[in-house]
């Protein structure tokens, strides 16, 4: 049994918040920004991710994706040929082409994405005119937004961050004497998105609204009483936009494992001026219930050691999880990015000699990772296998992308990803 | 600018990687932003491949643009050398570095490395992964072996025993690993040494080595057709033309490497056990006659799958194309035989509306292809690249020579209705096991389709989008009445989607609004079976 420890967030200890990070620069192993579509066109039912990019976009996708799984997916790569470098004008048009012959294949799409991609940055394609001409031209069926995916600007989940902060400009504004109402920032599955409402209406939070919302129509108003809990770590962009419209962060740990859901869901109580013992009411018997769960990995991954190479922003939570609810030793705990002031919560949770790194070098972080000689190694699919033959247990990082883990009732899952690999070597005896 | 839902080949620096990894010895550092990173897992996941790629990356920023990306590069070479200490590298640059034009042949000249460096040039905005595979193929071979070219005209010396080169097995090539190694065996069991394979195990020194060889035999055109007309100019060696692909290949690559050899192919023929010519005459294939069958894929393996389907199983090919517009010329030329027009594109979705229009009995395509079949409940087969896990099979499974033969024939054979089992269902009509929404017994009972024809898109619902299936935005075919449409009911799945279709033209061309008993039956009388 775990027991939970009183998590102030209003006033976060030291932890590792003021540890030195380790930072790198050199050959990344990560995907970049486009990658988020893959999440977000199903997640947002009514919308089209059109990038603008090069034959390799199209393939990075496509291959991301691991299998075709969606026969006509909704989304697209319109390729940059030959003739759209040699001139400008030309690409509008051909972009604005391939658009209509788009939307006349797809008349059900309301919200288009044009997505900007490094070559499409290079060669300064202004796909935010782009997009405001062709907004025009098929108001009022069809909103065209843009963002760039490209890996020049981000990295892996920043994609969804700047989806999202492309989408903040046309949320409904809320009026300023509207009652406050909660806004929850970041994808999530439906069905975790369905136990964290019960959870507030239990706890009397509300009104609450999801973004990104899964129709496009239904976009959730904000304003000057909007209060927001990222449910993401990556979202420094969209937290800011929001903000510059009146909204106002809740500062919270992110909603993994039972200790964080209960932090983030008693984040939006306090504000709420919800009383201890309702709060304790409603995530008691959830906690306790997700910590009877976890305690059968907790006797397999308590003590065993793990590094974390950067991959999707999700590593300082999920290090905190590890360490905390699963009593796992951190050895090297890598992200692409780290934003400081809304993970401010997360690393006072940590162990205050974790090594932190940010950015990557990854033939230095091999060579780090080989000398820690660490029980599991949680990394991206370009390495995984390569490390698994050198004898190391793996786990592929962007499962945790791509599997519903927030919340108390997916804690035993979020686990049970960490414990599966290490199960799995013990059982293959040959 | 061109709309791509799905891409059958990758740019041309992933053509490139194909070759890196295929070998031993080289390394490649690619000026390219982070994400390009991605091509990795191509190799480690699809290919389960234990090691790397030997690819470093440079993974320049935004903010480096404005900076020094060319010193980023130089480091990135300068590393990439001390850690790897490779015999050869490959520089050059992806889509995105190609537009910054940094030079990266020029700034590894600079550094002067002790080692052959050979710059790529890749149009990223042009030309495709295949192209790409061939052209640093070429380089490399010529960077390797040119030094050891004999003057021109200088007559080749023949060794006591017949050698050649065998030429274009890859990395994450369609089922090269394996082909690789029946064509060697069959090479062996004529008397014929290979020199080098290359380039999957090649070291850039065995590239150095490829002058030696008699003859070079290249298994994928697509790939060292131009390395292999390079060998032919510079050291006389002829290649050979025939792809050992189906029975028939074998038998004539049999010949005509014996004949280059000067080795009597008699004794081989005659004891191939290839069982596939026996299994299609076998009497349970019968069913295979006039099988309508639609065939895509890159050139080599597009031609060579549909002279299988009609000359040795016995189908009609209704429909022949392919992504390789390199290699458009020789497709048309195939497809003429078959009395067909070769769909020659690279745009899925084109080759879709073809597979829904012609309504063919079985696909033999790429892993695209398998998923248009799926969509619209037709059996399918992978003959050809773009690969997919499944394609690297855990067993040996060629598909070149008398053992490739044997595995074509199985693999494009089991999706199909068993011979007797088609006639079953046939017979009895009616019958609660034998009815027509049975599917195939030894696919079991969940891959019965539902309602085949009025829901192409209704398989398992991971598997659908929420978009109108292709075959459903045609323009408004003529109404069924009931009874029409429950004799439709009693033919078996696997041909109705095709009696629909049939009826439905016959009575559009007729301008009949209404289709009764006796359109169906005109209709069928019209078609024949």
């Amino acid at each position: 049994m775990i027991a939970l420890r009183d998590v102030s967030t209003a006033n976060p200890a030291p932890g590792c918040a003021t540890a030195p990070v380790l930072r790198e620069r050199g050959q990344r192993e990560v995907f970049c920004g486009l990658t988020g579509i893959i999440w977000l066109h199903r997640k947002i039912q009514d919308a089209f991710f059109l990038v603008v990019g090069s034959r390799t976009c199209a393939h990075l996708i496509q291959s991301a994706a691991g299998v075709m799984i969606f026969a006509e997916p909704r989304f697209a790569t319109a390729i940059i040929g030959e003739r759209d470098l040699a001139g400008l004008a030309d690409a509008n048009e051909e972009l604005d082409r391939v658009v209509g012959q788009l939307l006349s294949r797809r008349p059900e799409i309301k919200l288009l994405f044009l997505v900007g991609s490094c070559p499409s940055e290079v060669i300064k394609l202004d796909l935010s005119r782009a997009a405001a001409r062709l907004s025009r031209t098929y108001a009022p069926q069809v909103r065209v937004l843009n963002y760039s995916g490209s890996g020049i600007e981000t990295t892996f989940t920043q994609g969804e961050d700047a989806c999202l902060a492309a989408l903040v400009p046309e949320l409904p504004p809320l009026a300023a004497d509207a009652p406050r109402s909660l806004l929850v920032v970041g994808a999530l599955a439906d069905v975790v998105e369905d136990q964290l409402q019960r959870a507030f209406d239990e706890l009397g939070v509300g009104p609450v609204r999801f973004f990104p919302p899964r129709r496009a129509a239904d976009l959730p108003a904000v304003g000057p009483g909007t209060r927001m809990l990222l449910a993401q770590p990556f979202l420094a962009d969209t937290a800011r936009a929001l903000e510059e419209r009146g909204a106002r962060r809740l500062p919270a740990p992110f909603p993994l494992g039972a200790e964080g859901t209960a932090a983030w869901l008693g984040a939006a109580a306090t504000e709420w001026g919800i009383g201890a013992e309702r709060l304790a009411a409603v995530t008691f018997p959830r906690s306790e219930r997700a910590c009877r769960g976890l305690a059968r990995y907790r006797s397999e991954l308590a003590g065993k050691r793990v590094f974390l190479f950067p991959d999707s922003q999700l590593e300082i939570p999920i290090a905190r999880f590890l360490a905390r609810e699963l009593g796992m030793v951190l050895t090297e705990v890598g992200t692409p990015y780290l934003h400081r002031e809304h993970l401010a919560q997360e690393l006072a949770l940590l162990p205050n000699d974790v090594v932190l790194s940010e950015g990557q070098d990854v033939e230095r972080q091999l060579d780090r990772c080989r000398a820690a000689n660490p029980d599991l190694v949680v990394c991206g699919l370009g390495l995984a296998n390569p490390l698994e033959a050198e004898g190391y247990t793996t786990k592929w990082s962007i499962e945790l992308v791509f599997t519903p883990i927030q919340g108390f009732e997916q804690a035993a899952d979020l686990a049970e990803l960490f414990a599966r690999p290490l199960v799995r070597r013990a059982r293959l005896v040959a | 600018m061109q709309l791509t839902v799905w891409t059958y080949e990758g740019p041309p620096h992933v053509g490139a990687m194909r070759i890196a990894t295929a070998m031993e010895g080289v390394h490649y550092v690619l000026h390219a932003p982070q994400g390009d990173t991605y091509a990795d897992l191509l190799f480690t996941m699809i290919e389960r491949r234990g090691k790397r790629p030997p690819v470093t990356y440079t993974t320049f920023q935004a903010r480096d643009l404005g900076g020094d990306t060319a010193a980023l590069f130089k480091n990135a070479v300068a590393q990439a050398y001390e850690r790897f200490e490779p015999q050869a590298m490959l520089v050059g640059a992806s889509c995105t570095a190609e537009l910054i034009q940094d030079d990266p042949a020029g700034l590894a000249a600079a550094l002067a490395l002790p080692i052959p460096v050979v710059p790529l040039e890749l149009p990223s905005y042009q030309r495709k992964e295949n192209w790409g595979a061939a052209e640093t193929f070429y380089q490399l071979v010529r960077a390797m072996a040119g030094p050891t070219a004999p003057p021109r005209g200088t007559a080749r010396a023949r060794g006591p025993r017949p050698r050649c080169n065998l030429l274009g097995p890859t990395a994450l090539g369609f089922r090269h690993r394996d082909d690789a190694a029946e064509i060697g065996s069959l090479l062996c069991s004529l008397g014929i040494d290979v020199n080098v394979t290359a380039p999957l195990g090649a070291t850039p020194a065995d590239l150095a080595r490829l002058g030696e060889a008699d003859f070079n035999v290249v298994l994928y055109p697509e790939i060292a057709g131009l390395a292999a007309q390079w060998l032919q100019r510079t050291f006389g060696q002829p290649a050979v033309k025939t792809v050992p692909l189906g029975y028939g290949a074998t038998c004539e690559f049999i010949a005509e490497v014996a004949a280059l050899a000067g080795v009597d192919a008699a004794p081989v023929l005659a004891r191939n056990r290839s069982r596939q010519p026996w299994y299609a005459k076998s009497v349970d294939s019968t069913y295979l006659t006039g099988k309508r069958v639609f065939v895509f894929g890159d050139a080599t393996h597009a031609i060579a799958a549909a002279r299988i389907a009609a000359r040795e199983l016995g189908f009609t090919v209704v429909g022949l194309g392919t992504y390789s517009r390199e290699h458009a010329r020789d497709v048309r030329e195939a497809a003429a035989l078959y009395g067909v027009d070769a769909l020659v594109t690279d745009d899925y979705l084109e080759v879709e509306a073809r597979v829904a229009e012609l309504a063919p009995e079985l696909v033999l395509g790429t892993q695209m292809e398998r998923h248009i079949a799926k969509r619209l409940c037709i059996p399918c087969a992978v003959i050809s690249a773009p690969v997919h896990v499944q394609d690297f099979p855990a067993r040996y499974s060629p598909q070149m020579g008398f053992e490739g033969a044997n595995v074509l024939f199985d693999t494009w054979v089991h999706p199909l209705m068993m011979g007797l089992e088609e006639h079953l269902v046939t017979m009895f009509r009616g019958d609660f096991e034998f009815h027509g929404e049975a599917a195939p017994s030894h696919l079991g009972a969940a891959a019965t389709p539902a309602r085949v024809e009025e829901a192409p898109a209704a398989a398992p619902t991971a598997e659908t989008d929420s978009s109108p299936p292709v075959a459903a935005a045609t323009s408004g075919p003529a109404a069924w009445a009931p009874e029409a449409e429950k004799e439709l009911a009693k033919i078996p799945f696997f041909v109705r989607g095709k009696a629909r279709r049939n009826t439905e033209r016959f009575a559009k061309e007729r301008a009949v609004a209404l289709i009764t008993l006796d359109t169906l039956y005109d209709a069928k009388a019209h078609f024949g079976r």
